[in-house]
């Protein structure tokens, strides 16, 4: 590249640089209040858009110029919708839990007037001297935010503010130089794949840039199927555009003509917003012919993935952008020399590309800095399950689970006891108490027999049973498997009845052998890693919590009191009170009757085992409990029947 | 499989072809194109994946096969208010499938199916990314939190009350 045309790209980007930068200094010089709401999916499904409505019409109704702005996810999941509202002469403060009441009173008396309504504040989003803020959480000295950095501060759908906030600087900056340099930046940096494989990005890269085929293509996969991981539609919902600008730079490094974000059809707002994010980033000539007056061009589409887990393997991937179904073929020769329509193809993650703009912007040793040796950069979590504060987080690699859990999650809700570490979805493992102080990278964790994953986190409490979560997982990978390779296609459906029976209190002892003997065989007739990591999840419970497989085999008994077939529900009755009607009411299909002394009892034969009348019972009372094995009950219920 | 009647046969057709005039015949715009159909139709008939297959000139079965592969097609029409409960992980662990068998208890259908009033069609989908909110049931494509067997009966009494409002109001 020339020195002029380096000079026509600088000056391209300066352009928009400042048009945005007016834009977004209109918005907070102005001296006018900005109340920002959080509202990707997370917040909606718990009432984000009925509260934006709320401001939008107290605000207008009041007559008060102050913009009201949707933004992403801030990761705080827990305390969902939540409103940030920034008022000149205070600090910006964020509320929890809003609803439309709240948002009411907050303009009324905040925005209006000059209470901050205190007994809603969540946090203030810097250090004050008014109301404790974030980082005073214990949960910030953990956190490093890189990817999710601008996740609930800007507006997704205004590439302004995306470009005010330091985006696209790293494209402009790639463009002046070598596509090579990248490459080598990229190796440097050690960044590994996030999509859960870890393999080096920079050789992934440099693979394609090597093969001779043309054209080539860069595929963003955001086909997150892992049950119980939502990383991918935060970000994309939140900061699409940084995943589009990780993709631009990624086809200039490969010499790449044509992108797919390949993105779940179950997320709609992610669609939605990587659809605007496309649209803006044309409109701008980041994306398109002769990017920035450079003789570089690259275009992307957006093809809705229609909900296969084996999809977000690349080979299947492939086959179903093709227009075919997605079973996955043999690899090597892999996608960075023989991928979509047989030619050069880079499919990289989600989060991989979201990093990409930060190495380039400030450096391959800035990065490899953060982390670990083996693993470099930060690792962002699903936090969700048994654990206080649910959402996302984001640590340095090299951070341990007992961290993450404890100190980012605030570990276990109602003083349960914790019991396992679901990590890595379906491919992944169950990790016990012991396992806690494993520092997470890719290599600790496959040591430990679980996997990195695209990074799902469940925390499980004492109420949860592992023989369940095995067997709901096998049920999973099952429904799943493609139907290509025999141990994963008969395989998985044999363990998969295995563990049903255990679930319901049959088979023997000799079947765990099984079990054991059917793992290593899937793991080594299979094709693609669905398979090959298919029986993880029963491994590893296995492993760490054979004494719960033996309960359910030996005894009919569901330590944890999950197994549906093996506990019933039981009022006792001396605790029972006898005015009290709050489990005949709520119950659901009317099994519940109080005997003549007005002392409530199940009738099994109707109980569907719900248990909504354990949670209605009051506490003061407490008279419903599970037993298991159920054989302990009607002895008991009868006496009570006859009394 | 649904059967529909001659008429619906010949409607499906029409709109189907009205649809495929958005598409270039390449094999690589099937998905797409199935999407498309769906999105209009509700469902994909027969008579719609034949209509596509000759498009495409390529063989009805792997029309059917991309369809029937994909969990996002369905081959039964939609209910007016979809139901789809979520069965993630998270979900799971805090009962989503204690929720599901309300649904089903309620609804008398299974997975998959439409009541035969064609109000309500039920579904499970493997996780819709609203972890924290579990268990998570999306009711008209609207994603609910925390829907116990409580919930599941209020949601529908709500519609309910709606559909009283409805026949008053068009008295």
């Amino acid at each position: 590249m020339t020195a002029a045309e380096r000079q026509t790209v600088a000056s391209a980007f300066e352009q928009i640089k400042e048009h945005a930068n007016s834009e977004w200094t209109a918005l907070w010089d102005s001296g006018k209040p900005v109340i920002t709401v959080g509202a990707a999916t997370c917040g909606r499904a718990a009432g984000a858009l009925e509260v934006l409505q709320a401001f939008r019409d107290e605000v207008k109704k009041h007559g008060v110029d102050c913009p009201v702005i949707e933004v992403g996810c801030m990761g705080h999941c827990y305390s969902e919708p939540d409103v940030t509202i920034f008022k000149p002469g205070y600090p910006p403060i964020c509320y929890g839990n809003a609803n439309p009441v709240i948002a009411e009173r907050l303009v009324k008396e905040f925005v209006l007037g000059d209470d901050p309504c205190l007994e809603f504040v969540l946090a203030a989003t810097e250090p004050n001297d008014l109301v404790p803020s974030f980082a005073d959480f214990p949960r910030s000295q953990y956190e490093k935010k890189v990817v999710l950095k601008n996740c609930g501060q800007i507006d997704p759908e205004q590439i302004e503010h995306y470009i005010a906030n330091g985006g696209y600087a790293a494209l402009a900056k790639a463009l002046q130089a070598q596509p090579e340099d990248i490459v080598d930046e990229l190796k440097r940096s050690g960044l590994r794949g996030r999509g859960g494989a870890g393999f080096p990005t920079g050789k992934k890269w440099e693979n394609c840039r090597n093969a001779t085929g043309r054209p080539k293509h860069v595929i963003c996969n955001a086909d997150e199927g892992d049950p119980g991981a939502f990383m991918d539609r935060a970000i994309l919902e939140s900061d699409p555009h940084a995943v589009l600008e990780g993709m631009i730079i990624a086809a200039y490094a490969v010499g790449a003509r044509h992108g797919h974000i390949y993105v779940r059809a179950e997320y709609p707002l992610a669609v939605e917003r990587a659809r605007i994010a496309i649209r803006q980033a044309q409109k701008l000539n980041l994306l398109g012919k002769n990017i920035l007056g450079s003789d570089f061009s690259f275009d992307v589409r957006l093809f809705q993935a229609s909900g296969a887990f084996v999809c977000g393997e690349e080979s299947a991937l492939l086959e179903s952008l093709e227009g075919k179904a997605g079973l996955p073929y043999h690899r090597p020769p892999f996608p960075a020399t023989h991928g979509l329509d047989g030619k050069p193809t880079v499919v990289n993650n989600v989060k991989t590309l979201a990093s990409i703009r930060h190495i380039i912007e400030n450096g391959a040793e800035w990065f490899a800095g953060i982390g670990t040796e083996g693993s470099t950069g930060t690792a962002v979590f699903a936090l969700a399950g048994k654990v206080v504060n649910t959402g996302l987080a984001e640590v340095p690699m090299g951070t341990t689970l007992r961290q993450v859990i404890f100190d980012v999650g605030s570990g276990i809700p109602d003083g349960k006891r914790f019991k396992a570490v679901q990590i890595g979805g379906p491919s992944g493992g169950c990790l016990p108490e012991s396992a806690l102080d494993l520092p997470i990278d890719f290599d600790s964790l496959t040591e430990a027999g679980a996997m990195m994953g695209s990074g799902g986190m469940i925390v499980l409490d004492e109420d949860d049973c592992m023989v369940e979560i095995a067997r709901y997982f096998l049920e999973f990978t099952q429904r799943e498997s493609c139907g290509k390779c025999t141990f994963c296609r008969l395989g998985t459906r044999q363990m998969l009845e295995v563990l049903s029976g255990f679930t319901k209190g049959e088979g023997s002892i000799e079947d765990l052998d099984m079990l054991m003997d059917l793992a290593q065989d899937i793991k080594g007739g299979s094709l693609c890693a669905l398979g090959r990591t298919a029986p993880n999840p029963v491994l590893t419970t296995l492993r760490h919590f054979r004494d719960e497989y033996e309960a359910h085999i030996l005894e009919g008994r569901c330590p944890a009191l999950m197994c549906i077939d093996l506990i019933t529900f039981y009022i006792i009755p001396d605790k029972c009170e006898r005015s009290c009607d709050a489990c005949i009411g709520t119950c659901t299909v009317e099994a519940i009757s109080p005997n003549k002394k007005r002392i409530k009892v199940i009738d099994q034969d109707k109980c569907v085992k719900c248990g909504t009348c354990l949670v209605a019972c009051p506490p003061q009372y407490d008279a419903v409990i599970k037993v298991s094995p159920p054989s302990e009950v009607p002895r008991a219920e009868k006496e009570t029947a006859e009394t | 499989m649904y059967n529909s009647t001659t008429e619906e046969q010949l409607d499906n057709q029409r709109r189907t072809q009205q649809v495929l005039k958005r598409f270039g015949k390449k094999r690589a715009n099937l998905i797409p194109i199935l999407q498309a159909v769906q999105g209009e139709l509700g469902y994909l008939p027969r008579e719609a994946m034949l209509e596509v297959a000759g498009f495409l000139s390529i063989p009805d079965i792997d029309v059917y096969g991309v369809v029937t592969f994909y969990n996002q097609f369905r081959l039964n029409p939609p209910g007016k208010h979809s139901i789809r409960v979520c069965l993630g992980t998270a979900c799971h662990m805090k009962g989503g499938y204690i929720t599901l068998d309300a649904w089903k208890r309620r609804l008398c259908i299974e997975p998959g199916e439409t009541t035969p009033d064609r109000e309500f069609d039920l579904d499970t989908v493997a996780c819709v990314g609203c972890c924290t909110m579990a268990p998570v049931t999306v009711v008209d494509e609207k994603p609910q939190g925390s829907v116990e067997p409580t919930k599941v009966d209020g949601i529908l009494l709500a519609f309910e009350f709606e559909r009283e409002k409805e026949a008053k109001g068009s008295e």
